[in-house]
């Protein structure tokens, strides 16, 4: 099989990207694929505790991740720079991300066939 | 080599579809087999059959509609982000009640099951229009 990795680097609300990745995400969950969701850049902030996007007509894209292990999908990980750029700390992230710094990630793509970058 | 390719730009990101079909076409010319082309996010709007983009400019939908005609290849636009942007087939028009199917021909809606069954086939899967790394 091969193993699938999904970059997200999309801010939440800006465009609809962030949740077109999302929605890719749990399709390889549900259809059984190895697959691992890594939030970089301004992706982070589809991390962010108590989203209320219902203000601009949107829904919360951080309910949508907390359900990724509903579909075994807990291979998920973010970027520890951009969770330092955009004040984020790992007590904010769901319990299933792991946060890892360059290097770790460089190793997490070279464990995996296919990038798809959203 | 077997390759999945993945769309997320809007069609007004004309140098990305550029690039993306040609890749496409050199890598079928060299021999490369190249089955499927998913479209996903603004990227199905390439599918839309009613916008007229300007005379002298070449046109990403023909340019891909052309690459289906002379190689075969599947352009398939995700369904949910399609009916979004406007991009209907006939079964989707009736079924929302809007007035016009808007698919373009060389084009089908489909699942994200789709963009799954090509990648898990594909040597190496290339995103167009996505976050760069």
């Amino acid at each position: 099989m091969k193993a699938t990795l999904l970059l997200m680097n999309r801010a939440p609300y800006a465009g609809t990207l962030a949740r077109a990745g999302l929605d890719a995400a749990l399709a390889y969950a549900a259809f059984d694929q190895s697959v691992s969701v890594l939030f970089a850049g301004p992706g982070v902030l589809q991390l962010a505790p108590a989203q209320e996007p219902a203000a601009i007509g949107r829904k919360s894209l951080r309910r949508l991740i907390d359900s990724m292990p509903l579909y075994d999908l807990e291979a998920v990980y973010a970027d520890s720079e951009a969770l330092d750029r955009h004040g984020l700390a790992e007590d904010d992230l769901p319990a299933f991300v792991t946060v890892l710094d360059p290097a770790a990630q460089r190793e997490l793509q070279d464990r995996h066939e296919h990038l798809l970058a959203f | 080599m077997r390759y999945a390719l993945l769309v997320l730009a809007p069609p007004q990101a004309s140098a990305v579809h550029r690039a993306a079909i040609a890749l496409c076409e050199a890598a079928i010319a060299a021999g490369h087999a190249l089955p499927r082309v998913f479209f996903s996010d603004a990227g199905t709007q390439v599918a839309l059959d009613s916008t007229v983009p300007p005379g002298d400019e070449p046109s990403a939908r023909e340019g891909w509609q052309a690459l289906a005609r002379n190689h075969g290849v599947e352009l398939i636009a995700c369904i949910g982000s399609a009916v979004r942007h406007g991009v209907l087939d006939a079964d989707e028009a009736a079924r929302f009640e809007r007035p016009a199917a808007t698919l373009a021909e060389g084009f089908t809606l489909g699942g994200l099951g789709l963009l799954v069954e090509a990648t898990a086939a594909a040597d190496r899967a290339l995103t167009f229009g996505g976050g760069a790394p």
